[in-house]
């Protein structure tokens, strides 16, 4: 049977190229980086090489980048690190209703402690605008937190233009750029942005390690205590070999970035247009134009999205889907129920995430497994009209 | 995740259909939490279920249970059929995921509204007559 992976968004496969410069510093150079010897040296070089490569990815400056123990852990030193630091200057916040639960619900800890979050909601498309985040704006307001690019639909939000606003104001912003990951430009100075956050395993690098880049000046509170590594942001022994992996990821990633979002934008299109060629009552969520290169997210009317992954499992298909089956929760997708979608219609959401090494012949496969899925699943819905006359 | 049981009734269901001249019917579950079941029952003259279908909006255990349900009650009395729970019903699957135990797992609930559907019916026809 084949095996087509399409949930690029969940995680991708580390890249050979990467785990090769990764590998060396599990047995080789083992050394903390902390210790003045030579065992010490070598790793500390290795680390201080990492940062540097990232910085210039984003255009900033070693000193302003934090490693991390993944993306959640840099959305959330970003958002409650600079919340506690900062909250002398005020205690409200905003972020929007589709974040990831990493930044979400990182804003509903700190309304425990006191802090008010507003959550701008999105339109259909999951955006917010300019004029809104503008409005919504006070004056205690310390942070505002708003994705590059939404997971779950795909939708790139107006970074400089939301993070201008915020300039202006003379209030912080960070953007949870996970999903943008050697994908978009990353650009801090294009993007305005007072932080941003990333994680490896999203661009090909390995699991477990992030980074969050915060602007010279931008104040953070730590959330782990200790020997006083990354600056006093962030302790514990490096992951040397996490951190080196992310490097050579997001380089790679960089560096083929054009070219690998021609050929998936390609592919991504004719994905969807084979779904809505041979499937009916299929619609595309997020935004048409405004999305991530690698992302399809449609909601296929009345089967349940959780069925349709079990199936496609069968044929040997990863695919993710927003139903409250597959969320872990009773509730269906927070970004599709934000962006209005109605219930059930949320359930039968699936999602199908290309990446670099995905092939029209994988696409082909889709399409000629899923509608007979389709078809079946139908036939036992008792949502499904036609099915209600053919026994009738 | 789910035992082999269950996905064997999820992708190989029996009893999926409606039986149009159905003597009961009985829904469960609401598009918000993601589970729609609905089960048709014909009784015979000594109310035995004669014969029983079942529609599914839901996940695989939502289906998997619906399906479990019709096979468990085929041929017994309604008053058999009552004494199923949705519990007795996942343990003939041998188990479901803990997160699934309550939203998914309504069909034995689905198969008591098609059975008090048919008593309501018999009281019309009684009363009626
Ligand atoms: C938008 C977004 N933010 C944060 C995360 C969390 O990243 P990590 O899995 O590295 O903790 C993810 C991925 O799951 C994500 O898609």
């Amino acid at each position: 049977m084949r095996s087509v992976y399409l949930d690029h968004a969940a995680t991708t496969p580390v890249r050979p190229e990467v785990l090769e410069k990764m590998l060396p510093y599990f047995s080789e150079y083992f050394g903390n980086p902390s210790s003045i010897y030579k065992w010490g040296r070598e790793t500390r070089a290795a680390i201080d090489e990492a940062r540097e490569i990232v910085a210039a990815q984003l255009g900033c400056t070693p000193a302003e980048i934090v490693f991390t123990g993944g993306g959640s852990e840099a959305d959330n030193l970003a958002i409650q690190g600079f919340a506690l630091a900062n909250q002398s200057k005020g205690k409200h916040l905003i972020t929007t209703a589709v974040e990831h639960h990493a930044v979400i619900d990182t804003a509903k800890y700190l309304e425990k402690l006191g802090f008010t979050v507003t959550y701008l909601p999105v339109d259909e498309y999951g955006l917010v605008s300019p004029a809104q985040l503008e409005q919504a704006l006070r004056p205690d307001t310390i942070l505002v937190s708003v994705m590059y690019a939404n997971n779950e639909v795909g939708t790139i939000m107006p970074i400089p233009e939301l993070a201008q606003v915020c300039q202006k104001a003379g209030v912080a912003f960070h953007t949870d750029a996970v999903q943008a990951g050697g994908v978009l430009d990353l650009n801090v100075e294009k993007l305005g942005v007072n932080m941003l956050s990333l994680s490896a395993h999203k661009f090909y690098g390995p699991k477990g390690v992030g980074l969050l880049y915060h602007r010279k000046g931008t104040r953070l509170d730590s959330l782990i205590h200790g020997g006083g590594q990354e600056r006093g942001h962030r302790a514990g022994t490096e992951n040397i070999a996490g951190i080196v992996g992310l490097a050579t990821a997001l380089e790679l990633a960089n560096q083929e970035r054009e070219e690998t979002n021609q050929r998936v934008k390609g592919l991504r299109d004719q994905l969807i247009l084979g779904l809505k060629d041979r499937i009916s009552e299929v619609k595309l969520n997020g935004h048409p134009t405004q999305r991530l290169p690698n992302n399809v997210n449609v909601s296929i009317r009345y089967v349940e999205g959780e069925s349709l992954l079990l199936n496609l499992d069968m044929q040997g298909i990863a695919a993710s889907s927003g139903s409250a089956c597959t969320s872990g929760s009773l509730a269906a997708s927070h970004v599709l129920l934000a962006m209005g979608i109605p219930h059930e219609i949320a359930h039968g959401s699936l999602r199908l995430t290309l990446g670099r090494e995905s092939t029209a012949a994988d696409i082909q496969y889709l399409l000629e497994v899923l509608p007979p899925i389709v078809d079946k699943l139908r036939a036992m819905s008792p949502l499904f009209p036609e099915g209600e006359e053919k026994d009738v | 995740m789910y035992s082999e049981k269950v996905m064997e009734h999820f992708m190989n269901p029996r009893f999926v259909g409606e039986i149009s001249d159905a003597d009961g019917v009985g829904t469960e579950g609401n598009p918000v939490c993601g589970d729609i079941m609905r089960i048709f029952i014909k009784v015979d003259a000594e109310n035995r279920i004669a014969d029983i279908k079942f529609k599914t909006f839901g996940c695989g255990a939502a289906i998997a249970t619906s399906d479990m349900v019709c096979e468990m009650v085929l041929g017994k009395t309604l008053d058999e059929a009552l004494q199923i729970t949705n519990a007795t019903v996942a343990q003939a699957l041998d188990g479901l995921p803990p997160n699934k135990l309550h939203c998914s797992n309504l069909a034995a609930d689905a198969l008591h509204k098609a059975i008090a559907d048919f008593k309501e019916r018999q009281v019309t026809l009684e009363t009626g007559a």
